[in-house]
């Protein structure tokens, strides 16, 4: 999902009011609070890294997807809502919930049973040492950018919600400093409640900020709804193409997604899902710290039901935000300067002058503007580009008085926030195992690993920084960034298969099937474009263009296929012919030799299997429900 | 984790809505409400947040000397979390 949240250049204008500041003053003082507490609980490496192994599954759980629900998410599915509809869910449900079954019933007990403190150290468990470094040393990278993302993210939206105007000019401070003043404080902060707390302060935090949003959203929605007339009144203004997920998928051309779904089925509930939620460390690191292999396996499972139900928390908003009957750009403006508005939301001097000119927007979204010449972007045809990622700020500015317009903030500074956090544990996680440990000091106490884990952490911090300022000097940059970053995860989910489930896999087979795996996700954009893009260039054909995908989302799913396909086959090819591992070297590693859990102690419904058919089922009914 | 999660979580969600619920009480009736379509938002969510932050509370209070620093009852099929210490 990309975000370009620079387009926000044009966004409201909000003067908010000392409980606004109150309530975002308490979060901060809890979050840093919180890390304080945590510090005298933090003696050794595990209790840093791995929050002593001691975390209950439902705190675990609610981890697992705050670590994936960071703002950026929340805007995009937001705007995902205003532009595809309610089959922008599908991201939640077929796109998640299967492969979170998948990992709590049959990963996690590799993960956690096989004494791994990550996922690149599994790897080099079950493969060898270059295929742990290739993915430790790549994990590493992408998520010290994901935080400078989420850092960038942070701050131009701060910026052009004019947050801090108010206090900047009270304070006689040049207003270009807001940018800067926003990356120092969430690195000030973040660092601040890591460095103390470690994982569990990210943990605990991600927690937090998992209520937050609700409660933050949930108001959002019912003020929403009551103003367009409840569902039945979407559906009448939107039309069907808008509230069912699954209609026209027959075709690309006949849905909003422009994909198939047998692509929709394969790509993303397949393998860019199960590649995400069963591999990535960022979030499998939240099961890990659970305090039992039995919890471990639940969290996942019980991080599914709250994850099916975040559409009508995050996509909603968006369809809301476009089926509002009264404002365009032009009432956008009227409305700013309308004295019901004139508390919290004070007109853009740059909206309200060029307002005559610039064409209606849809509902609350309005027209996309070039961030520099102020010019209204348009398609290849002409036609106006609807700036989608203000759907959620202009929910907030529109319906939010003061008072709750600062739980609303709070709530989104929580999302940036927790995707830094979450970015930077597994930062220091696997930078203080997996390559310092391994490569640069092996050998030193636990102490010297514990320190090592707190200077990792301000390393990361840092980077993060220069990530930030990196990603705001480059034009396309962060587009550029997650490509790259999508062919590096493409083709993971093939590798860990094959290694957990067919026990002749090779580390020799897995390594360059991993290899030859990105490299065909590179090469398979290089030959493709969508027929959204403004032309060749970052968004493919760069070599050649040999095919059209009708979307962007078909030409992801697409990609994300074929890396997997060269991969699978490569890895099984290559592993045939090199030599396997000693079947007692692999058990605990690999599904055929390693013991099950045994469950026997347990009443049917606390075993995990119980909790993933009662998930499934909630599926079925709700994509029945909005089929 | 020595400390649990319920009480941070209460304390917040206790403050956080007891302040919306006194702003809305003492701003009901307010012309700011027209945005929310006149229903008194800060009074209304600010009470439900302050009932889940006290439910928070009440769970941590009566779970308080069972969450502590004892580790976790292991069922047969596990063994101990590993716990490096300096020197083993």
């Amino acid at each position: 999902m990309t975000l370009t949240l620079s387009t926000l250049a044009m966004g409201l204008t909000t003067n908010l009011t000392i409980i606004d500041w109150l309530i975002m003053l308490v979060y901060f003082a809890f979050v840093l609070g919180t890390g304080f507490v945590l510090k005298r609980y933090m003696r050794t490496s595990t209790d840093f890294f791995l929050a002593g192994r001691r975390l209950p599954a439902w705190v675990c759980g609610l981890a697992f997807i705050s670590a994936n629900l960071g703002a950026q998410e929340v805007i995009g599915m937001g705007a995902s809502g205003a532009k595809y509809g309610i089959a922008t869910s599908q991201f939640y449900w077929i796109g998640a919930i299967p492969a979170m079954v998948f990992v709590g019933l049959f990963m996690m007990p590799f993960y956690y049973g096989s004494k791994a403190r990550s996922v690149p150290e599994y790897l080099k468990l079950r493969y060898d040492e270059k295929t742990r470094a290739w993915n430790a040393g790549s994990f590493a990278v992408m998520t010290v950018f994901s935080s400078g993302i989420s850092m960038y993210a942070m701050a131009i939206l701060i910026q052009s919600l004019h947050v801090f105007d108010g206090l900047f000019l009270h304070l006689g401070l040049p207003l270009g400093w807001i940018f800067h003043f926003s990356v120092f404080l969430s690195a000030v902060v973040v660092l601040g409640y890591i460095s103390l707390g470690g994982l569990t302060s990210a943990i605990y935090n991600e927690v937090l900020q998992f209520f937050l949003i609700v409660a933050g959203f949930l108001p959002l929605v019912w003020i929403g709804l009551k103003n367009v007339g409840g569902w039945h009144g979407i559906q009448r203004t939107l039309g069907p193409a808008y509230t069912h997920s699954w209609r026209g998928l027959a075709h690309a051309n006949t849905n909003p997604l422009g994909t198939e779904w047998y692509a929709l089925v394969f790509g993303l509930g397949f393998v860019l899902s199960f590649g995400y939620w069963c591999t990535d460390f960022l979030v499998i690191q939240s099961a890990m710290a659970a305090e039992s292999q039995l919890a471990a396996r639940r969290v996942p499972l019980i991080a599914a039901i709250p994850k099916m139900f975040f559409p009508f928390l995050v996509i909603l908003p968006g369809l809301i935000a476009i089926s509002i009957p009264v404002v365009g750009q032009h009432s956008l403006a009227q409305l700013q300067t309308a004295p019901v508005h004139a508390q919290n939301v004070a007109p853009s001097t740059a909206v309200v002058s060029d307002a005559s000119s610039i064409p209606e927007g849809k509902g609350l979204i309005p027209v996309e503007l070039d961030p520099l010449s102020g010019r209204v972007l348009r398609d290849n045809k002409g036609q106006p580009l609807l700036n989608y990622d203000l759907a959620i700020p202009n929910m907030l500015l529109h319906f939010f008085p003061t008072g709750i317009l600062g739980l609303g903030l709070t709530a989104l500074l929580a999302s940036f926030m927790s995707g830094m956090a979450g970015n930077v544990t597994a930062f220091n996680t696997v930078w203080t195992y997996d390559i310092y440990q391994s490569y640069i000091h092996k050998g030193a106490s636990d102490e010297h690993y514990l320190w090592m884990g707190r200077m990792a952490t301000i390393g990361g911090i840092v980077l993060s920084i220069a990530a930030a300022y990196f990603v705001s000097s480059f034009n396309n940059i962060m587009d550029a960034l997650q490509l790259v970053f999508s062919f590096v995860n493409a083709p993971l989910l093939a590798t860990f298969l094959l290694g957990m489930f067919w026990k002749r896999t090779t580390g020799h087979g897995a390594f360059w099937g991993l290899m030859t795996g990105t490299f065909a996700a590179a090469v398979h954009t290089g030959l493709t474009l969508p027929a959204d893009a403004p032309g060749v260039g970052i968004h493919g054909g760069w070599i050649a263009v040999l095919h059209v995908y009708p979307s962007t989302m078909a030409q992801n799913f697409w990609t994300a296929i074929w890396a997997f396909g060269v991969c699978i086959v490569l890895t099984i090819g290559l592993s045939l012919l090199t030599k396997p591992r000693k079947e007692e070297e692999l058990v605990g590693l690999v599904y055929s030799l390693t013991p099950k859990p045994a469950e026997g102690h347990l009443l049917w419904y606390q075993k995990p299997m119980t909790l993933a058919i009662a998930v499934l089922a909630m599926l079925v009914v709700l994509n029945l429900v909005f089929l | 984790m020595g400390l649990d999660i319920r009480w941070p979580l209460g304390l917040l969600f206790f403050v956080t809505g007891g302040m919306m619920a006194v702003y809305g009480a003492v701003t009901h009736g307010s012309a700011i409400y027209e945005k929310s379509l006149s229903v008194d938002i800060n009074l209304i969510w600010g009470l439900v947040l302050l009932a889940f932050g006290s439910f928070m509370l009440l769970l941590a209070w009566n779970a308080r000397g069972r969450i502590s620093d004892v580790p976790p009852v292991l069922t047969s099929s596990e063994e101990p979390p590993p716990r490096r210490t300096h020197g083993h």
